[in-house]
């Protein structure tokens, strides 16, 4: 019975999937990649992943889609198919040749040693010392902190680079054009209902991290939608990206994340090493910090790049 | 037959079909579609990886599941500078497309 299930919510996955690919239009193919990403969430909770499930809902469907959805609605003047398509011998050989490394895949998986290597046992052993329940966030903010303390960079590098894109003129100045809704509108009222909750489910989803599936990745995802969601509806402005608040706001996490890590050296002897006592204190102190900043970065890489002026 | 083989051999198809938009959609937003299907393929192989260390209670192995989630964040940041490049490459060029003619 189970089987079966898992067998359904394949062939559902391959089909959106199919319809992602195969889709005339682009926007069509972006809403079935939204939807791919939700089915593929499912298939998460089956693999007994729900701290990937509830990511993949947040960010792989959630954050890409709608950046997706409003990068597809501005190209939709530039969409140029006529002449551009190409050859049947190219695509033809392309379906071999992808066709061949599906199958070299399939077989890796159906071939795979009985018996998997697993790190879970040494996972498990020192959950306890950390003060942790959930063993992904222990993982990732312990065992792997590195891991973690890196990707946020990485993230802080990625804005760079985007806001790098704007013209010379608007350096410094606001992500996106003013939103101005009218105070009957639809979209306002649904902000003002939703956005108060959303950042209570942010939290929430952010605080069980420890004991539950969530952690400050999904959280902070939570926290950045409602930060969208306001900014389209009209109620708040985003900020010039030359505030020095929000300059901060962005490196608050990774500058506390990187002295916990240096200050790991004189209580423990290592890099982001955590003395016993007070390993769960110094993993809170990290992961507040780290939330806010992921939340924000998150906002401004969906926003893009400047596209005003700076007002002096 | 472990429970996870269809999710693996579904990763397995997901990474071809992603690889086939790749090479043959000529719109540089549908590449980056069918590139985040690729991404989507391997996290999913990844979990399947997982779910065959489970031991000691636990459903999967937890460290590939945490490794799939910062790939997940970095997948997500990956895909926002492309786009951003390609709105710029539209406002430069007035057209969607990657031929230089």
């Amino acid at each position: 019975m189970a089987l079966a299930f898992d067998i359904v919510l394949v062939l559902l996955i391959l089909g959106v999937a199919t319809w992602t690919i195969s889709a005339r239009d682009t926007f069509a193919a972006v809403v079935g990649f939204i939807g791919f990403g939700l089915v593929l969430a499912l298939a998460w909770v089956c693999l007994a992943a729900p701290d990937v499930a509830l990511t993949e809902a947040a960010i792989g469907s959630g954050l890409t889609g709608g950046l997706l959805v409003g990068a597809s609605a501005r190209l939709r003047r530039t969409e140029t198919t006529s002449g551009e398509t190409p050859s049947i011998s190219l695509r033809l050989s392309a379906g071999v040749v992808c066709t061949f490394i599906s199958a070299g895949l399939a077989a890796i998986v159906l071939e795979l040693p009985g018996k998997a290597p697993t790190l879970a046992p040494q996972v498990a052993a020192n959950l306890a010392m950390i003060g942790l329940d959930n063993p992904v966030t222990a993982v990732l903010m312990a065992y792997r902190a590195v891991d973690t303390l890196l990707e946020v960079v990485v993230l802080l590098l990625v804005l760079g680079g985007i806001w790098s894109l704007a013209p010379d003129h608007l350096w410094g100045g606001s992500p996106g054009s003013r939103h101005l809704a009218g105070p009957d509108g639809v979209l306002p009222f649904v902000a003002q209902l939703l956005v108060p909750v959303g950042i209570l489910v942010g939290i929430h989803i952010f605080w069980i991290g420890s004991v539950a599936p969530g952690g400050e990745f999904q959280g902070a995802t939570i926290l950045a939608a409602m930060w969208i969601l306001a900014t389209m509806a009209g109620l708040v402005d985003m900020p010039a990206v030359s505030r020095r608040w929000l300059r901060l706001l962005l490196v608050a996490g990774s500058a506390v994340f990187f002295a916990v890590g240096f200050a790991g050296f004189a209580m423990a002897g290592a890099f982001l090493a955590y003395p016993e006592a007070y390993a769960k204190l110094l993993i809170l102190i990290i992961e507040i910090p780290l939330t806010l900043s992921i939340a924000a970065t998150l906002a401004l890489l969906v926003a893009g790049p400047p596209e005003r002026a700076p007002q002096e | 037959m472990s429970a996870a083989i269809p999710y693996g051999l579904c990763s397995a198809v997901l990474v071809g079909l992603g690889l086939f938009g790749l090479i043959t959609h000529p719109q540089p937003l549908r590449k980056i579609l069918a590139f985040n299907l690729i991404g989507s393929g391997v996290f999913l192989l990844f979990g399947v990886i997982a779910r065959r260390g489970a031991a000691v209670g636990f459903g999967g192995d937890p460290v590939p599941q945490a490794l799939v989630i910062t790939g997940l964040v970095v997948a997500f940041a990956g895909t926002a500078l492309a786009v951003a490049l390609l709105l710029r490459l539209v406002d430069e060029t007035r057209r969607g497309t990657l031929r230089d003619e």
